[in-house]
Formats: C-alpha cells, sequence, structure tokens
C-alpha cells in the first residue's frame, strides 16, 4: 500500500474512465456483458446502470475498508463485497421490472465475474481514500455504460429497426436480424474499435506533421 | 428435475450453445490468451478443470443451500467456490510447471473472474439439472471453450504472417474474427434448444 499519495481529486480523477481509459474501448475489460445484453439500447442502458451501482457501491466500501483488510486475502475479500452487491441488485431489479429482469437473463448476476470491477477494486479503491474512489468508479461506470450504450445503439437500429423500442424506419425497413445475434455483437464492437484506432492514428499523424493538414 | 439425455446436454454446450461464441462467456480469456496455440491448449484445459470442480461443488451447494432455504446465498458461495478451485489450479501448475504458470501469467487467477465459470453453476441450478447431467454440461461447456479458443488461437497465429492495415492491429481484428466464428457456430444452431 502506497503511504504518500495525492490526495487531490482532479477533473481526470474523474473524466480518466469516461475516455481515456474507458474500460470497454480502451482497456477490453468486461467484455461478457458488453456483447451479451446490448442487443437493444434499453438493456444497455440497464446493464449499465447495474454495473455502475455495483462498481460505486464496493469501491467506496472496499476505499473504506482497505487499511483492514489483510494483503493475503484481499481478492477474496473483493469478490464477496461485489458479490453482496450484485445480489442486492439482483434482487431489486426483480422487485422494479420482471420483463427487464427476464431479458437480462443470468447476466445480472454474472456481474459478478466483470474483470473491470474487480479491476478497479484492486488497482484503485484499495490504494486510494473512499471520495477519490467514489469520483474514479463514477467515471468509469458512466464510461462503461456509454461503451454500452453506443453498442446498444447501433445494434437496435440495425437489427430491429428501432430505438428504445420506437420504431425508426416504418413496415418497409428489413431488418438486419444477424446485427442482435451473437456473431453481430462481435462485429459491431470490432467497427467501434476500428474507427477509435482510425481516428487515433489521424490524430498523431496531423500531431506529426501539422504543415500536411494545411 | 430436467429430462434432456446426456449427449443432447454435451453436444448442447459444445455446439449450438457453445459458451463463448453463442453465449458470450469467458470473453476475457478468449480474447486475451488466444494469441497463440501454446498457451491457449494449457489455458482452455484449465478453465475445463475448473468448470469440472465447480459444477461439482456448484451442485453440492446448491442442495444444502435449498435445504436451508437460504438460496440468496448462491452467487457468494458459488464465487467463493471458484475462487478456491481456481487457487488450488494455481498452486498445482506453478508446483509442477513454472514455465507455463508464467507464461498463463495474470491470467490464470483471472479465471476466477472468467464468467464462463460462473455461468456454468448458474445455468445447471436454473435448469435444474440432476448431478451426472451437471458433471456432462461441465465437460461439453469446458470442451467448448477448447474449441473455441484454438480455432481463434490458430486463426490469429495465421494472420500474424499476413500484412494487415495499420488500423486493425489490436483487439479490432480478434473481434471480427469472433464475429465470423460465431455466424459460423450459428449453423449448429437447429441442432440443440
Amino acid at each position: 500500500m502506497a503511504k504518500k499519495q495525492d490526495n487531490t481529486i482532479t477533473w481526470d480523477t474523474f473524466s480518466e474512465g469516461l475516455w481515456r481509459e474507458n474500460p470497454v474501448f480502451v482497456m477490453l475489460l468486461g467484455m461478457c456483458p458488453v456483447l451479451a445484453v446490448t442487443n437493444s439500447a434499453i438493456n444497455a442502458l440497464a446493464m449499465g446502470i447495474a454495473t455502475l451501482f455495483v462498481l460505486l457501491a464496493s469501491g467506496t466500501l472496499i476505499s473504506l475498508l482497505r487499511n483492514s483488510i489483510p494483503k493475503q486475502v484481499r481478492i477474496a475479500t473483493y469478490i464477496v463485497i461485489i458479490a453482496t452487491f450484485v445480489t442486492i441488485v439482483d434482487y431489486t431489479i426483480q422487485a422494479i421490472s420482471l420483463d427487464l429482469y427476464n431479458a437480462l437473463g443470468a447476466f445480472i448476476q454474472l456481474i459478478v465475474a466483470n474483470c473491470m470491477i474487480l479491476g478497479r477494486a484492486e488497482a484503485y479503491s484499495s490504494r486510494n481514500p473512499p471520495l477519490k474512489s467514489i469520483v474514479n468508479a463514477t467515471g468509469m461506470g458512466l464510461g462503461f455504460t456509454l461503451a454500452l450504450l453506443c453498442l446498444g445503439v447501433v445494434r437496435e437500429i440495425l437489427g430491429a429497426g428501432s430505438l428504445f423500442g420506437i420504431d425508426l424506419f416504418g413496415p418497409r425497413f428489413e431488418p438486419w436480424v444477424v446485427m442482435v445475434l451473437p456473431a453481430g455483437g462481435f462485429l459491431v464492437l470490432g467497427a467501434w474499435l476500428l474507427l477509435f484506432e482510425w481516428l487515433k492514428q489521424r490524430k498523431s499523424e496531423t500531431e506529426l506533421n501539422p504543415a500536411a493538414e494545411s | 428435475m430436467a429430462t434432456e439425455t446426456l449427449s443432447f446436454i454435451f453436444l448442447n454446450a459444445v455446439l449450438a450453445n457453445n459458451f463463448v461464441l453463442a453465449l458470450f462467456l469467458g470473453l476475457c480469456p478468449f480474447l486475451g490468451v488466444s494469441g497463440k496455440i501454446n498457451t491457449a491448449v494449457p489455458m482452455g484445459l484449465a478453465t475445463l478443470f475448473v468448470m469440472l470442480v465447480s459444477s461439482v461443488c456448484a451442485f453440492l451447494i446448491n442442495e444444502v443451500l435449498v435445504a436451508f432455504e437460504i438460496e440468496f446465498l448462491r452467487l457468494i458461495a458459488y464465487i467463493a467456490v471458484i475462487a478456491s478451485a481456481v487457487q488450488l489450479v494455481e498452486m498445482t501448475l506453478k508446483k509442477f510447471s513454472p514455465a507455463l504458470f508464467r507464461s498463463l501469467g495474470i491470467f490464470l487467477p483471472l479465471i476466477t473472474t472468467n464468467c464462463a465459470i460462473l455461468g456454468l453453476a448458474l445455468f445447471q441450478t436454473f435448469k435444474e439439472y440432476s448431478f451426472l447431467q451437471s458433471l456432462v454440461y461441465a465437460l461439453g461447456a469446458g470442451v467448448g471453450f477448447i474449441l473455441a479458443i484454438l480455432l481463434m488461437a490458430g486463426l490469429r497465429e495465421k494472420l500474424e504472417l499476413s500484412t494487415m492495415p495499420s488500423i486493425t492491429q489490436g483487439a479490432a481484428v480478434s473481434l471480427m474474427l469472433g464475429g465470423l466464428l460465431s455466424l459460423s457456430f450459428m449453423g449448429f444452431a437447429g441442432l440443440g434448444g
């Protein structure tokens, strides 16, 4: 555990999860729910919010307990803490909307096995004070939700011709069914990554020789 | 109690509902360790082993939980069992094959957070499989995982030798490959239910 640490909370603490270290697009963590539940925008949003809550709650608790958890059993402790909050989310969603619960299926309980949450617990919450962890976890969770929405929106528009359940193209639209099937998840995420990589390369090229652009 | 035959359960888990390519479980190791066949095979075998162990444990634990009517503890109990099973595999590998242990690196402890394993434990509970059915289901899921990760590793080794546009270097091309594999596995969809 680092003794001297920077306790100042900057904009960067919050925003690194949103974009620069986006858990999905940059670090490729927590892929299973990303691909599995994003066949519609509403499922993606619900999953994002559920994950955000677990990330926030477990991050806060782990950060509060960070000095009293023995190092040898820390992973087991984190997992049990995370599993507790996931159980809460599981029963809450079941109480709020049974339709949503059935649509998300086992993937709510599988939030436990989302490596992003354990990764953040180990890499961030266990080393930083509670307030900073909360800010960072919020950023990460929002970044995760954003990424899920990016996928969910594209897949729902292409695969079902609708957005949040609202029909977009009228009855003559022939849905591209493969996009809501598993294969579509891989392909859409691959396409997003290609797009970001292309943007990144274009940006670094213009930085290297700015004269070429003008 | 589910009435499906054992061969149906096995084939269903390997092909029609392949854990990786149809159910999106266990994607982290699938994308992370599939760079080379040499590391993909031991990873697959380790996962298979953990799956078998945790399937048996999960079945027994579920009996206990149901008997005491404390099913809400299921998730916590399962994940604790899986974490211990992974610890066991890790210690065994470290003792008998340190080189392999190092090459698998961080992905070995991450089997704990491999959702394929927790998913397996949960699905067999939801489907109310008997003990033997659970075991066959775990075997099928493990074999399916090995199949998927091997196919992927083979494809990626071939890709190393070919010229690709610079933007596809990284995870994007792996995901595209995954998509194509998943498309081809859709052909098995008629087999299962």
